[in-house]
């Protein structure tokens, strides 16, 4: 870990809202997407001559297109119930980071250009014009909300921040201002079927490899299979659980739960990515371009199913907007949910005794776990509401003895974000990413006090980097961070039947 | 005076009714392209309604929020409720149905000290603005003048309540003269020339403000929409067009 050039913020007992301090974090904005990462997705090159006025017509072509992003501009009563709820805020105390600063940011544009007053008289409702000042603080303070739509819960109305900080990424794109985090990584997605650019030779290397110590392990065969046609499952997840700690562990969970249960499944090399960083961009057609290739491969191979691996957005992604775009999945088997988590797979063959785990195999640890904001907040698991919070913890209570939860107001849907969601993990975003732990590493800090916990599980891709690279800024170890699978993996009994 | 005020009654209705009716027609012809409900959300339809009841009602998610801005913000829409079913028996004829259901000592008595209620959750609200610096940051001028104008209205209302009655019998005759085209004279009291003023002002910038919060909690997606994306597959019309691209393209 580098030497911070910024101040870590001291943990407390409690999160509580800070005075306001302006433009603390007017400075933090992330590298500008290159040409080579804009034209993949239709994306101009560079900022266009006329971006003023492409950026007001996109603006309008949005209004049309989505509900959510013109009723919200409209129905904000700047009540100030969401202004201390968001991470970053509470973190930096930048009231641009207050999720109504944020929204404000565009809304004064909006009310300029699209409102009878604002037009009129804009000094009485804070309109503004579009300047080139504007557009750096859209650029700045849009990549500063990880769509965590913790806001969204608390509003009156409803209004969730994530939508109009994904229209304002849209039209920033539409100009030829994108992110180049975001942007290169769909472009990889486009190219070579990943956002890690994980080429066909280096996975068929990587599952050989995972194959031989699990064997090495547990003395049991247990396949990782790679594009088997005719195999009943795809299983989608995220390219990090092919290489990275502690995402790793968790794939190889997902295999031993397929091997007891004897379910034949298969991942896909075109379909290598369950991530789909569309959705931080608010890009339906790039959105959309992603996800067929899920559909692709389950027809080309054949499947019966499509289960997805331990990701937040993905499964939002999945859970929420699959069906909508690029259903209708009508050639997969109806007796299953379409697609299905991993973690239901799991849940149900617990529960049916179909596989066994032995939480004597964790008694070393003592666990807490972390619901990730787009498992929380945009999708469920399960046939009844809130069973993204039932699930998760049921697996875990069944793979471990000691599990504590953290503070109520820091999970299920009140959950904070890790701080590093949304298209924000990146270290071009580090002070912001470090700052915006802040609520959740006070709750965790506090049952690390209280209830000796040693781990924290997390079902993200995204929450497992993040936290592996942010808790040691905190003084807690990066290994903390462990996959609700890994724990799994660990309890559950192999009877070496083939 | 009172031509002044019938003038202005029709215009300030008109414009309430044609801008109100052109948002609804705006919000109601902008689809949501995905399914977006924040979750726990319900699984029927029946679920939803009963969600929105909750969130007109109680206020359910400013609840969990903040209780100070819940308890100022629900006293003040509480008041707000009970003094205009109050107000229905200057427009109701005593001869319609639904008369002995507004002309009762219950409905009067608690509209009209539904008043006072509507004052300190008001005056909580105008406090808030101007103490709580959160709150203060994200407050523009229109938001300060919005409260005092329903603040005036509300303390033009409580003065001719209390203090300086007025000649209700007359006002109910200007107001049922309205609606027949037949015109009558205005009770000559400065507080309902405020009070009633201030009410056009209210209706005519309705549909062009934040009141627009009224109409806009019905249509917002995360709280109105079925959790139920897997079963039933949704698509707009703008994007059903992405659909019929890519299925040109497979078979040819």
């Amino acid at each position: 870990m580098a030497k911070p050039d910024f101040e870590i913020p001291e943990l407390k007992a409690d999160t509580e809202a800070p005075a306001v301090q302006e433009g603390t974090m007017s400075h933090s904005s992330p590298f500008i997407a290159k040409p080579e990462h804009q034209r993949p997705l239709s994306y101009p090159g560079e900022l266009v001559e006329d971006w003023h006025d492409r950026a007001i017509a996109k603006m309008s072509d949005l209004l049309g297109k989505y509900r959510s992003f013109r009723v919200y501009l409209d129905s904000c009563v700047k009540c100030g119930a969401c202004t201390d709820k968001c991470h970053y805020f509470l973190g930096t105390s930048d009231p641009n980071n207050m999720p109504v600063g944020r929204q404000d940011l565009l809304r004064k544009v909006y009310r300029r250009y699209f409102t009878l007053v604002g037009k009129y008289l804009p000094g009485l409702v804070g309109a503004q014009n579009l300047t080139r000042e504007v557009l750096d603080e859209w650029y700045s303070y849009y990549h500063q909300c990880s769509q965590c739509r913790r806001c969204s819960v608390f509003c009156p109305y409803g209004i969730d921040t994530s939508e109009i900080s994904m229209a304002a990424r849209e039209i920033l794109n539409d100009i030829g201002m994108g992110q180049k985090y975001c942007n290169e990584i769909i472009a990889k997605v486009f190219k070579i079927g990943n956002n890690l650019g994980l080429p066909e030779p280096a996975l068929v290397d990587t599952l050989e490899g995972l194959e031989e110590d699990v064997f090495e392990d547990e003395g049991v065969e247990v396949k990782y299979p790679l594009d088997e046609k005719g195999a009943d499952v795809l299983l989608v997840t995220p390219s990090a659980d092919f290489f990275a700690e502690p995402h790793v562990d968790g794939l190889i969970g997902y295999g031993k739960v397929f091997h007891e249960a004897g379910i034949s499944w298969t991942l896909s090399s075109h379909a290598s990515e369950a991530a789909n960083f569309g959705l931080f961009i608010g890009s339906y057609e790039n959105m959309r371009n992603v996800s067929m290739r899920i559909r692709e491969a389950a027809q080309e191979l054949g499947v019966k199913r499509i289960v997805f691996g331990e990701c937040g957005h993905a499964w939002r992604v999945a859970y929420s907007f699959l069906n909508t775009l690029a259903g209708p999945f009508d050639f997969l088997d109806p007796k299953y949910p379409i697609p299905q988590h991993i973690l239901e797979v799991t849940h149900d063959l617990i529960k049916r005794d179909a596989i066994k785990l032995d939480p004597s195999a964790n008694d070393d640890i003592i666990v807490t776990f972390h619901d990730s904001c787009n498992i929380a907040r945009a999708t469920r698991m399960g046939d009844m509401p809130g069973g993204q919070f039932v699930i998760p913890r049921e697996v875990i209570k069944a793979a471990v003895n000691n599990f504590v939860d953290m503070a109520p107001e820091t999970i299920h849907d009140a959950t904070f974000c890790c701080g590093g969601g949304g298209g924000l993990l990146t270290d071009d975003l580090i002070e912001l990413r470090v700052k915006g732990a802040v609520p959740r590493m006070n709750a965790l800090k506090h049952v690390i006090e209280e209830y000796g916990v040693t781990h924290m599980a997390a079902i993200c891709a995204i929450c497992k980097s993040q936290f592996t690279k942010v808790l040691p800024y905190y003084g807690m170890g990066m290994d903390m961070i462990v996959s609700v699978h890994q724990l799994v993996s660990n309890a559950i009994v192999l009877e070496a039947k083939q | 005076m009172s031509y002044l005020f019938a003038t202005l009654f029709y215009v300030s209705l008109g414009i309430f009714a044609a801008g109100l009716a052109l948002k609804l027609r705006q919000y109601w012809s902008v689809p949501a392209p995905l399914k977006i409900p924040t979750t726990p959300a319900p699984i029927t339809r029946s679920g939803v309604v009963f969600r929105m009841f909750r969130e007109v009602v109680f206020f359910e998610s400013l609840f969990r929020a903040t209780k100070w801005t819940w308890i100022f913000g629900w006293m003040f829409h509480l008041g707000l409720a009970l003094a205009f079913v109050r107000h229905l028996r200057y427009v109701v004829s005593s001869d319609f149905f639904i008369w002995p259901l507004i002309n009762n000592w219950l409905v009067q008595f608690a509209g009209q000290y539904a008043s006072l209620i509507m004052l300190v959750g008001l005056l909580g609200l105008l406090g808030r603005r101007i103490f709580v610096d959160r709150v203060r940051y994200i407050s523009a001028p229109s938001d300060y003048l919005m409260l005092i104008l329903i603040i005036m209205i509300t303390v033009s209302g409580i003065m001719m309540s209390f203090i300086a009655p007025i000649d209700v019998v007359g006002l109910k005759a200007f107001m049922v003269g309205l609606m027949v085209f037949d015109w009558q004279e205005l009770p000559s009291s400065i507080f309902l020339i405020i009070h009633l003023g201030l009410v056009a002002v209210l209706a005519i910038i309705f549909p062009f403000s934040k009141l627009l919060h009224a109409p806009g909690v019905f249509f917002s997606p995360t709280r109105n929409q079925v959790d139920n994306p897997r079963e039933q597959r949704h698509v707009a019309d703008w994007a059903r067009s992405l659909d019929l691209d890519s299925a040109d393209q497979s078979s040819g």
